[in-house]
């Protein structure tokens, strides 16, 4: 009855919040929501380092500058990949169950800033995740990363996993929880392992290498490798990367598009 | 104690265009038609109940209305716009039917959230204190009671100052005081212009707020009118007795649970004269005025024991 009264038109007045206002908000309640579940934080910060612990630091490139930070870098993009598959693939697929997420697709607001609010959420998670593992390579490995290079690195991180966030995402939208567990499952190590993230690609026969130049996960290998250790950007990578991003982005709005919760038969 | 916020559209519409429309929608789940080619129109202004019994199409309606499920044919409109564009939505409001609060937000938090959506939110303050939840606004919602749960659920709908309100089954769960704090609620936003659409599976609710009346079963319209016409669409007589067997006596509907026979008919004396008649063996006989609500459930109900049960159990009231 208050400020009710006063507006005579629902579209005087003040306007509907904008994008970048509800982009804010989206990120704001989902990263509350998962901050507040410490168990799932633990795990996504304790497993990457974990990997680092046990292949990389007893392995005796382990000395070596250069290799030891590539081999740093590699574990990060896989860390960044599978919180993208697993948070936000099979994450997505478990809260299109509920219907908190039902509700909110409800209100006046489209595709565009919830995903975008997801996608922040995946970024800041795996940002978060490696910090201890850079500190186990800072103190346990040879791995060496210039101060001027930790915000390129950082940069190379996020283009590189957006690839992997769209799929993620594309997953979470177009499947049930179990089926987007499976195809997580079944993605991650080829992608992880095709892309050069367990072995260096120089160790590659050429036919693998070969394939490996036009997966997401190579391009975003040489990214960081390259963001790290100063190495050669070979001429793929960049195109590689945006055509992966622009498809999943694509399949994950079309698949969020068409979503209506839970299906039924 | 509960008032809820006059809508922001509170010009008493003429001739204006309905609010929400549906024009031959069907909508199928694979082999199961939820809703057969069913027309409404909802004009500014009104209070609909919507009634019928479980997987009756109820709540697929709503989620056409609201966006979040598209026709397999036909139209739906909301404020002459597709639903499952957010524009077409700025002006809604909503309850979830089933109260999934994200348990890890506190209260202040969900209406927060709630209230970004819109150009003009009524303050969180304010609106937790017209629900009676002032002083949880700092608790989480997994640790609300069930009636706690639901007053926010519905406190949620009216956040935005909507012009259109859909209630899906807004009082499931809620003791006597808390189901009537509810229903004037909805009653003064409905006194301020507001417009809404509420489902239930309590006639008592329907009869106690709507002044239209649209009766769904299985998927279809089956009655739409006035409280008054919905009436005398259902038979008002019920005719109990144990037989082992009985002709056809022209009753409106037959339950039968073994020797147990329960005929509807809107004329139960000339159902009895018919079965003296007929020299069928009989015991135990029992005429009765049932309530409206039993009466309803009966029409509607897909045969069995367990419908005739259940209908007793609901005419109580709460929970």
């Amino acid at each position: 009855m208050s400020a009710a009264t006063t507006g005579t038109s629902p579209v005087s007045g003040r306007s509907a919040p904008g994008a970048l206002r509800l982009t804010a908000l989206h990120t704001r309640s989902q990263l509350l929501e998962t901050v507040r579940v410490p168990i799932a934080v633990v795990g996504t910060v304790v497993f990457p380092t974990l990997t680092m612990l046990f292949f990389v630091v007893p392995q005796p490139f382990a000395d070596e500058p250069v290799a030891a930070t590539g081999a740093t870098a590699q574990i990060s993009l896989f860390a960044v990949m599978s919180v993208c598959l697993f948070t936000y693939g099979v994450g997505v697929a478990e809260d299109r169950a509920l219907p908190w997420d039902s509700y909110l697709r409800t209100l006046p607001v489209g595709a565009g800033p919830r995903l975008a609010g997801r996608l922040l959420n995946g970024l800041a998670f795996a940002l978060v995740s490696l910090v201890p593992l850079v500190l186990v390579a800072w103190l346990l490995t040879a791995a060496t990363l210039p101060l001027d290079r930790l915000a390129l690195t950082a940069g190379a991180l996020a283009a590189a996993a957006l690839p992997m966030l769209g799929l993620g995402l594309w997953i979470g939208y177009r499947m049930t929880t179990k089926a987007a567990l499976a195809v997580a499952q079944v993605l991650l190590l080829p992608l992880a392992f095709g892309g050069g993230l367990f072995l260096p690609p120089e160790m590659f026969p050429s036919w693998l290498d070969a394939v490996s130049t036009w997966l997401p996960t190579r391009a975003g290998r040489d990214l960081v490798v390259s963001a790290t250790t100063g190495a050669d950007l070979p001429a793929t990578t960049w195109p590689v990367l945006a055509a992966w991003g622009l498809l999943t982005a694509a399949l994950a709005v079309r698949a969020y598009r068409r979503d209506e919760g839970r299906r039924f038969r | 104690m509960t008032r809820v916020p006059a809508p922001s559209g509170t010009d008493a519409a003429t001739s204006a265009p309905p609010l929400a429309r549906l024009l031959g929608a069907t909508r199928r789940y694979g082999e199961v038609v939820a809703l057969d080619d069913v027309s409404l129109d909802v004009p500014a202004g009104q209070l609909l109940g919507l009634l019928g019994p479980n997987g009756a199409g109820k709540s697929t309606l709503l989620q056409l209305l609201c966006g979040l499920r598209r026709p397999t044919s036909g139209t739906v409109e909301l404020f002459g716009r597709p639903p499952w564009e957010p524009a077409g939505r700025a002006q809604l409001g909503m309850t979830p039917q089933e109260t999934g609060l994200p348990p890890t937000l506190r209260v202040g938090e969900v209406v927060d959230v709630v209230a970004g959506h819109y150009p003009d939110p009524v303050p969180t303050a304010e609106l937790l204190e017209r629900f009676g939840l002032a002083e949880l606004r700092r608790r989480q919602t997994g640790g609300l009671s069930g009636g706690q749960k639901r007053r926010l659920a519905v406190a949620l709908a009216f956040v935005g100052r909507p012009r259109l309100v859909l209630l899906d089954e807004p009082t499931t769960g809620l003791d006597v005081d808390a189901r009537h704090d509810l229903w004037e609620a909805v009653r003064a936003y409905h006194r301020g212009g507001g417009t809404v659409v509420l489902t239930s599976h309590y006639l008592e609710e329907v009869e106690a707020l709507a002044e239209r009346v649209v009766v769904v079963d299985r998927g279809r319209v089956l009655v739409d009118g006035t409280l008054d016409e919905v009436r005398s669409a259902v038979p008002a007589r019920r005719v109990r007795l144990r037989a082992a067997a009985l002709p056809d006596l022209g009753a409106e509907r037959v339950v039968v649970d073994g020797d147990r026979h329960e005929l509807w008919a809107t004329d139960a004396d000339a159902l009895v004269r018919r079965l003296v008649r007929s020299g069928s063996e009989f015991s135990e006989l029992e005429v009765s005025s049932p309530s409206l609500e039993e009466a309803f459930l009966a029409v509607t109900a897909s045969g069995g024991a367990a419908r005739s049960d259940q209908s007793t159990r609901t005419s109580e009231g709460a929970r």
